[in-house]
């Protein structure tokens, strides 16, 4: 199993070793941004404030707490389910030239597209270890269209060896969870034929 | 002791034990962690699980909320009818989530519907919810407190069944979650079946068994049999950490039942993520305090 810390910028080339399962690292630049930024940038056409080509975006919503001013610390920060942005994650990839996608759970068939066809992968961050994720954020070092709120402000932080990121998505168009599906609906049909032999309670 | 004293005091006991169950599993789910970390094989698996437990190292000595998703509080009441405050717990309850939302920090996760707008309080119309077994005779009050994630919420699925389609449809029903929404849903899980008439009395019954300790059996031998066929069923399929594969799938299976109606076999499923923020607290007449869910209470 491969291990490697990317660091932003993020070129093609760095990702072209990196297979579905590997645990890679990041280091650099990561902005949080989920539904309606995905939403403003794909349907609305408006460009992204914070300028993500080579970067890394995480789908999260975290708890912050505001130092006054314009400072902030990142209490905690999870993964969200990937499975919500899906709809533009294909035009998305396209539009901004993000290298890098780190959420919650699988992702579809437009998403490893874009990973494929725009060399970009996507990466699941271990969730519910919102402290871990917390603790490689050095500072937060922008926070763009605040009118969303908390949860969905575009917080940009400097991260540090921020992981484990399991990739599920790689740049040669596989997508471990999709795989995995498959094995796991061959073993459910077989188990559930073993539990049906034993449960004929009506008689 | 005025009965404006007991209030204020309950309240915030309810406060802190609400803050601090964010922060610290029970029991049950750490040793049964810790018990499935410790089998598994995969470098993959076995890396997930060594990242979840140093997050929960790490909430504890920072003293923050170890998942950012504190979810929807949910309290499960057994109130005995001669509890002196049985009147002011739906008051208390709101207030004290209220306090537990700014001390702990909470994310506010009450959005009101049709409205569509955040509350910012982490309290709204119906939440928190509070569900109400009124038990005759008794003055004390026991409280299951539950924190219901969005990512956990999402699987829960009724469904009233035929007969005909017997305990067999109901094991099906139960392993399809599992393999679709489930996967999602951060396991291992804590998998809960309700068994029934209509679907609310199946759907409660899932939640309340998500309430039962991991291990505890149904007293029904025949429902403790089919715990015990879905747990090893369901870990055989091998969902593994964040279903990204490994030896097992699940906390555990438990499964709540009542009679039914010959006609209809009602069934649903609510499952717990690995980070099953579940709480039971227990005051007497005099507010006098036991927790048995947690065994290190430092609040």
């Amino acid at each position: 199993m491969a291990e490697k810390v990317l660091t932003t910028p993020i070129s093609a080339e760095d990702l072209e070793d990196i297979h579905v399962g590997d645990v890679i690292y990041l280091t650099g630049e990561l902005t949080t941004c989920r539904d309606v930024a995905h939403r403003r940038v794909i349907e609305e056409k408006r460009p992204l404030p914070v300028d993500i080509k080579d970067g890394a975006i995480l789908h999260a919503g975290p708890i912050i707490r505001p130092l006054g001013g314009d400072q902030y610390e990142m209490v905690t920060v999870g993964p969200t389910t990937s499975m919500r942005m899906e709809k533009f994650e294909e035009a998305f990839i396209r539009e901004t030239g993000v290298r890098l996608i780190i959420g919650k759970g699988g992702m579809g068939e437009g998403t490893m597209r874009g990973c494929r066809d725009y060399k970009a992968i996507h990466c699941v961050f271990p969730a519910g270890c919102a402290v871990v994720a917390a603790s490689c954020v050095e500072k937060i070092i922008a926070a763009n269209w605040k009118d969303l709120g908390m949860p969905e402000t575009l917080w940009t932080s400097k991260v540090r060896k921020f992981g484990p990121l399991i990739v599920s998505i790689d740049t040669h168009g596989r997508n471990l969870f999709e795989e995995n599906k498959v094995i796991f609906n061959e073993r459910k049909d077989k188990v559930c034929e073993e539990i049906c032999r034993e449960v004929g309670f009506i008689k | 002791m005025t009965k404006q004293e007991a209030v204020s005091r309950m309240t915030d006991t309810m406060a802190k034990f609400v803050a601090f169950t964010g922060k610290r599993l029970p029991d049950d789910v750490r040793q049964k962690i810790a018990e499935l970390a410790a089998q598994e094989e995969e470098p993959l698996a076995k890396s997930i699980y060594q990242t979840m437990m140093r997050n929960q190292e790490l909430a504890q000595k920072l003293n923050r909320p170890s998942c950012q998703d504190t979810g929807a509080i949910q309290f499960f009441l057994k109130c005995g009818s001669e509890f002196p405050y049985l009147g002011e717990l739906p008051s208390l309850l709101r207030e004290a989530v209220i306090r537990a939302t700014k001390d702990a920090p909470l994310r506010h996760n009450a959005v009101e519907t049709f409205d569509e707008y955040n509350t910012g309080k982490n309290v709204g119309l119906g939440i928190p919810s509070l569900f109400w077994d009124i038990v005759p005779g008794r003055d004390d009050c026991e409280i299951y407190t539950y924190m219901a994630g969005g990512g956990c919420s999402l699987p829960g699925k009724a469904k009233v069944l035929m007969p005909g389609e017997g305990y067999e449809g109901v094991t099906k029903f139960v392993l399809d979650v599992m393999t679709s929404y489930g996967l999602n849903a951060c396991p291992p899980l804590l998998v809960g079946v309700g068994i029934g008439t209509s679907v609310e009395v199946a759907a409660l019954q899932s939640k309340k068994a998500l309430m039962r300790r991991i291990g505890s059996h149904n007293p029904n031998p025949k429902a403790a049999k089919m715990e015990r066929l879905l747990e090893d069923g369901i870990n055989k399929i091998g969902l593994g950490p964040q279903g990204l594969r490994g030896k097992h799938s699940v906390l555990g299976v438990n499964i709540e039942n009542s009679a039914r109606h010959p006609s209809v076999i009602g069934v649903a499923v609510n499952v717990g993520c690995w980070s099953h923020r579940r709480g039971h607290i227990l005051f007497d007449r005099d507010l006098n305090v036991t927790i048995d869910s947690h065994s290190e209470v430092d609040f």
